[in-house]
Formats: structure tokens, C-alpha cells, sequence
């Protein structure tokens, strides 16, 4: 048989652009696959030669899916460069509205993305894998998916006053208290929230037996894990510190400051992607492979914090016996965990009185020349790092987004799936939906990590072993 | 000094009829009879710059558009301010100007409090109808207080003249032409460094994009009080 080639361009159903090519050998196996992200955006260039407090409105552009995330990141970083340390009120609703995007996301990952795979199955007709098709059969959940993320777009309106790209967040603070309507607003929310949020766990635990083949092979290898905890070692997406685990449960690094992350974290650049692939630096490249992300939080992380998220916790410790979760296909269970978790404790820190406190900004100049922010964004541990001239221009940025993190996990888990569900001699719609299922699972935003010039989303390519394409499936 | 006789002149502003001091303009008598002209870079107290050519008006028996903020009035005359043909010239200035320099609104000081941005939602500009420059220029940070970044100057000279006319410094200055042109200070020296800047803050009061606003804000929230200034130039007047 002859070696070909297929490309899967796009991949639908994520955020952002890319295509798959998967190589076939002469023997009609699998010999490689790979993820290319076909988008160049260039913020790290861009942002050159403006003022630092432009840099958290700059930055947030970076993605309409998860703004706040950025924001959170970006006025980190500028109050490391002011030197100032925010009120407590600031600190908490900045934690309020990180939190309110997370739920928001994981509930579009998992309603309007993921859900139709576990409804109707991989192999079901393209044409039914999709959130319009759940409205016919399923017109409750598709209810619940579009009121969970409403839950959290409101709260990010009411808190930013508008749903993408609040300028609320700012060095030093926010621009404003909390009012009482509005803590009282969001509160009324909370218990619709979690009931939905709720539902949307028993319906994935019922179901998750019927993808056995599935959570074997979607990106289950071994790998490190990489996220912020705080001081008692549970969740925390806002601060803290980071935490390195190996897929055996040991702690490599720990209580590290995420200001020296370059100490830990290098980057690759492969010429086939505009994608970085950062790795952890003393197992060099490309060993050092890590994942971020919910699978990883809830991994590194002892427990949440908060009582609902907790027991479920015990239940996902349990899956491989209280030793990290190596299957990526429980990045979905691990995102419904968090929004329970979110939602939790957004109740508590706007029931926290300090969070109605006046003083919800600190004022400051140019203190520093450098400084960097770390934050989770719903899809693991975000970076930004500035440089500034003494007058508080920007004179160089770094940024390593949350997808980017999990370059190298996505591509092994790509090529793992091809080699498990495609036949050169018979490629289905099926398995090649599972190639693209396993990039779902990591929940990528592509848009967001190459920081596009808008080309339609993805494609499958299948290449010989010349490497000449010799089949496409384009999706668009 | 014989002081010019102050006469009152009749004459019609979209086919109503309005009368004026005859040593007033046409934007002023507009102004004092509800009339509105839209306008950048006049600023009411300053002289007339006539530079940005959004008040242009049509004139009866005349062919040529002219700024309504430097035009005498004259008795009799009979002037339009809003026809489809002053529409489209003001949509191609506008266009112009956003084209030259770089205005992204959303990440702008002066997003939602900005004159040139107002100006494009009232003439429904959701376009520029010529393509995109985005000529970059260095902004100026130096200022302790103060940034200057020319890529959001539209140069309406209200600075220069607010600086020349009201505070009396002439720190601020036009340096080259079209579109190299920007606001320098001094010899062209770095803000911090300008001898003759008294840091007062009415250029950055009294300009209506972005350019000139103060440290530590970030988007939207500068907001620039004008009414200072005018109240300033009032109260001289009046003494």
C-alpha cells in the first residue's frame, strides 16, 4: 500500500483555527499526527511602545471567548510593575469575575462543543453533532447550557458593565465597588447555577461508561501537570503559587513564584505551528511535556475548598486511585467539577463583607522596570510578562496563553487517537471526529494563543511518506 | 484707541433668519441661535484654527465649502450647514482622519468620552472610506503626570493654543508637515525636559481624542473637563 497523507482542516467545534495532518506509512499504519495552528496574531509585537495601564484593554482583544482571563493576567502584571498590592475588595471581586468567566467557558465547551459527542455518540452523522440538534432532542440541557453561561456572562456584565472586554479590572484594583443590588443580583442566581451545574454532572457520570475505548485512548500517556495552588495547597485560579507534579503523584517543584516561571518554563517554536510549545526546562525539550487545564488543577490541587467541589473531588481523586488522572477525556469531568466549584465560591466571596469595602484600588507609579502576571484561565495557567521603560512604555511582552501550555500534550494525544481509530484503508467520519474530539477535550482557543487572520476553521490532511497530501477533508 | 463699530448684520442660516454682531463668525451666530455645526478642533474662547474643515458650510452664490468657525458673516448671505454634499465631505474628513493616524477606539483613555468618536457615530461613519495608514509615532511618557501619543493626535492645535492663549506659556508647538506632522514641546524635547511647560494640564483638558491624557488612567476613563478651561477664558473676559 502506499503511504498517503490526511489533513482534517478544520477542526470544528473548538475555538479558533487549526488543521490535522496525519501520516501514513507504506504498511498502511500510522506512522505520525500532528496539530498545526494555522493562525499568527503577534500581541507580543504589537503591544511594543505603549503605555503599561493600556496593556490589560490591549491584551484582553487577545479573545472574545475569555477576556477577563487575560485582563486578570495583564493588571497583575502591572501591579507588580507599580509595586502595589490591591485592596482585599479588589482582590476578591477580580477572583469573583475570573471565576464567573471559568463557569462561562466550561459550560460552552461543555454544552455547545463537547455535549453532542456524548449524546449522540462519535460515530453519529456529522450533521447532528451540534448544540441545534440538542434543542430538537434534548431542549432541556440545551436550556441548561445556554442559562450556565448566561450565569457567568451576567456576572461579568454587572460587575465589568458589558459581557466581553470589561474595563472594570485596572492596575491596582477595579474601577469601582461592589454595590449592594449587585452582590444581591448575582447572589438571587447562584441556586439555578447549581442545579444546572449539578445536572450536567449526573448526566456525564450516567454516561461515561459508553466511551470506555475513548478515555483510553483520547490523550492518556503520561506527562506533568502544571497549575497555581495556594498556601494549603487547594485550587486557586487567581493567586498563589505554581506547583509541578510527574504522572505518578510527585510533587516536583513546588511554593514557586510565578515571577521566575522562565526558570522552569522554556519555549519551543516548531516551524509548522504558530503555536509555542513550552516544556519544563530541567527535562528539556520535548520531554518536559506538561498539561494545564482543569485536569491538571484538580491533579496538583489537595482539595477545592469548597464543600460540594470537595466530595466530588474525592470521586475524580478515585478514578486512578488517588495518583494523578492521565485520561484527557476527563478534562471534561474536571471542568464540570470546577463549575460546581465556581459557583460555590462565588457565593462565598461576595458574602465575604470585606468585598463591599470602599477602597477597591491602589495608585501608584512606575516602580518596577518588569513585572508578570499569573492567573488560571479556564484552560490552565496564563502568563503575561512586561517590560517597561522608566516612563511606563512598553519595551518588550511575553505572553504564554493557557492553550499554548498544552501544545505538546494535544499533539501526543492527537497522533495517540489516530493510531488507535484510524484505518488507512476504510477512514470514517467517526474516527476522524475522535481526532478532533481529543483536541476538544483539552478545550483549546487557538485564537487566543496565537495572539488571526481570519481563515474559516480547520482540515484533516492525509500525507504519503513523501509527505504529499493525497487526501483532504476540509470542514467549514 | 477708537474702538470698530460694533454693527448687527441679518442674514439667513438654513433658511431661518438669524442676526449677529458683524464681527462674529458663522459657527458663533450659529451657536447663539441653536444652530448646530459639527466641529474638532474649535474650542469656544480660543481663536479660530479652521483646521480640521468639519464645520464646513455652503454658501449661497458660492461654489467653494468654507469653515464655518473663521467665516465672517456678512449681511444677506444665505448659508446651508447640512446638505448631502457637506454630509459626504465631512464623512470623507472624518474617514480621512481616521485613516491617517491610529484610533482604536476599544482600548482608548477616551473611549465613550471622545469628540472625534462622537463625531463618527453622529454622521453614522461605521467605516473609513479610505484605506488605513496606521503611520506609527513614538508616544511621549516623560511627563510625570502627563502622556502625549501623536498616533491619537488629530492635530486641531486646541493644545497649542490653549498654551499660547490662556496659560501664556507657548510650550507646545506644531513640528512638520502632513502627516509627519505632530505636537512637540519646545525644540522638540522630551515633555519632562520642556522649560517652558508649566504642567497645568489644559492641553491634555482641552484636547478631544486620546492623545493627551493623564498617567495611571486606563481605557475610558479619561474624561476630559473642558468646562474648566471655558470657564477660565469666560472669567477673563469678563474682567
Amino acid at each position: 500500500m502506499e503511504a498517503k497523507k490526511i489533513v482534517i482542516d478544520p477542526v470544528t467545534r473548538i475555538e479558533g483555527h487549526a488543521k490535522i495532518t496525519i501520516d501514513i506509512d507504506k504498511s498502511g499504519v500510522v506512522e505520525d499526527a500532528r496539530i498545526h495552528v494555522t493562525q499568527f496574531r503577534g500581541f507580543e509585537k504589537m503591544c511594543e511602545g505603549r503605555p503599561l495601564t493600556e496593556m490589560p484593554a490591549l491584551t484582553a482583544r487577545t479573545c472574545g471567548i475569555c477576556p477577563v482571563s487575560h485582563v486578570i493576567a495583564s493588571t497583575k502584571a502591572c501591579d507588580a510593575i507599580m509595586a502595589v498590592r490591591p485592596p482585599k475588595a479588589a482582590r476578591n471581586l477580580r477572583r469573583v469575575i475570573n471565576l464567573a468567566q471559568i463557569v462561562q467557558s466550561h459550560a460552552l465547551n461543555f454544552y455547545h462543543l463537547s455535549a453532542p459527542d456524548f449524546l449522540y455518540g462519535f460515530d453519529a452523522p456529522k450533521e447532528d453533532r451540534n448544540i441545534f440538534k440538542m434543542m430538537q432532542t434534548h431542549p432541556e440541557m440545551a436550556k441548561d447550557g445556554i442559562k450556565l453561561r448566561a450565569f457567568g456572562q451576567k456576572i461579568i456584565q454587572e460587575l465589568g458593565g458589558k459581557r466581553i472586554h470589561p474595563e472594570w479590572v485596572v492596575p491596582g484594583g477595579v474601577s469601582h465597588k461592589l454595590e449592594e443590588e449587585q452582590k444581591e443580583n448575582i447572589l438571587s442566581q447562584i441556586p439555578e447555577a447549581l442545579e444546572i451545574a449539578q445536572r450536567a454532572l449526573a448526566f456525564f457520570k450516567e454516561n461515561i461508561h459508553k466511551f470506555a475505548k475513548e478515555i483510553e485512548s483520547f490523550a492518556t500517556f503520561d506527562s506533568l501537570f502544571l497549575g497555581l495552588v495556594n498556601k494549603k495547597g487547594a485550587l486557586d485560579h487567581y493567586d498563589g503559587h505554581l506547583r509541578i507534579m510527574d504522572a505518578q503523584g510527585n510533587i516536583l517543584e513546588d511554593g514557586i513564584d510565578p515571577r521566575f516561571y522562565k526558570e522552569y518554563i522554556g519555549e519551543a517554536v516548531e516551524s509548522d505551528s504558530y503555536l509555542k510549545s513550552p516544556y519544563y526546562k530541567p527535562m528539556g525539550y520535548p520531554q518536559g511535556i506538561y498539561r494545564v487545564g482543569s485536569l491538571a488543577r484538580l491533579n496538583i490541587a489537595e482539595s477545592c475548598g469548597t464543600p460540594l467541589a470537595d466530595a466530588e473531588l474525592v470521586e475524580f481523586k478515585k478514578i486512578n486511585d488517588g495518583k494523578p488522572v492521565l485520561n484527557s477525556f476527563y478534562y471534561h469531568y474536571a471542568r464540570l467539577i470546577e463549575i460546581i466549584y465556581g459557583i460555590e465560591r462565588i457565593k462565598e466571596l461576595l458574602e465575604d463583607p470585606k468585598s463591599m469595602e470602599e477602597n477597591v484600588r491602589a495608585h501608584s507609579g512606575i516602580n518596577r522596570l518588569s513585572g508578570v502576571g499569573c492567573s488560571e484561565a479556564p484552560r490552565g495557567t496564563l502568563f503575561h510578562e512586561y517590560d517597561v521603560t522608566k516612563d511606563g512604555v512598553i519595551s518588550g511582552v511575553n505572553m504564554i496563553i493557557a492553550t499554548g501550555n498544552n501544545n505538546l500534550a494535544m499533539n501526543a494525544g492527537v497522533k495517540q487517537v489516530a493510531q488507535a481509530f484510524v484505518d488507512s484503508k476504510n477512514i470514517t467520519d467517526g474516527a476522524l471526529n475522535r481526532v478532533e474530539a481529543v483536541i476538544r477535550c483539552f478545550d483549546p482557543c487557538l485564537s487566543c494563543s496565537t495572539h488571526a487572520l481570519g481563515i474559516i476553521s480547520s482540515h484533516i490532511e492525509i500525507r504519503d511518506h513523501n509527505k504529499q497530501v493525497i487526501e483532504t477533508i476540509a470542514r467549514s | 484707541m477708537i474702538k470698530e463699530k460694533v454693527r448687527v448684520k441679518t442674514f439667513k442660516i438654513d433658511g431661518i433668519d438669524v442676526t449677529g454682531q458683524s464681527n462674529a463668525t458663522l459657527l458663533e451666530v450659529a451657536n447663539e441661535h441653536g444652530i448646530k455645526i459639527p466641529t474638532l478642533c474649535y474650542f469656544e474662547g480660543l481663536t479660530p484654527a479652521g483646521a480640521c474643515r468639519m464645520c464646513l458650510v455652503e454658501v449661497e452664490g458660492s461654489d467653494k465649502l468654507i469653515p464655518a468657525c473663521t467665516a465672517k458673516i456678512k449681511e444677506g448671505m444665505e448659508v446651508t450647514t447640512n446638505s448631502e454634499r457637506i454630509k459626504s465631505h465631512r464623512k470623507m474628513i472624518l474617514s480621512m482622519i481616521f485613516a491617517e493616524r491610529t484610533h482604536t477606539c476599544s482600548v482608548c483613555v477616551s473611549n465613550g468620552h471622545c469628540e472625534l468618536q462622537d463625531q463618527a457615530v453622529d454622521l453614522g461613519l461605521d467605516h473609513s472610506e479610505v484605506p488605513y495608514i496606521h503611520k506609527v509615532f513614538e508616544i511621549d511618557a516623560s511627563h510625570k503626570e502627563y502622556i502625549y501619543d501623536p498616533n491619537r493626535c488629530i492635530l486641531c492645535t486646541r493644545c497649542v493654543r490653549v498654551c499660547d492663549e490662556v496659560e501664556g506659556a507657548h510650550a507646545l508647538d506644531i513640528l512638520s508637515r502632513g502627516i509627519d506632522a505632530k505636537i512637540i514641546h519646545d525644540m522638540d524635547e522630551p515633555w519632562a525636559l520642556s522649560e517652558s511647560c508649566t504642567s497645568c494640564g489644559k492641553c491634555v483638558h482641552v484636547c478631544p481624542t486620546g492623545s493627551l491624557f493623564e498617567k495611571g488612567v486606563s481605557a475610558t476613563e479619561m474624561v476630559k473637563k473642558k468646562s474648566i478651561i471655558t470657564n477660565l477664558i469666560k472669567t477673563r473676559k469678563e474682567r
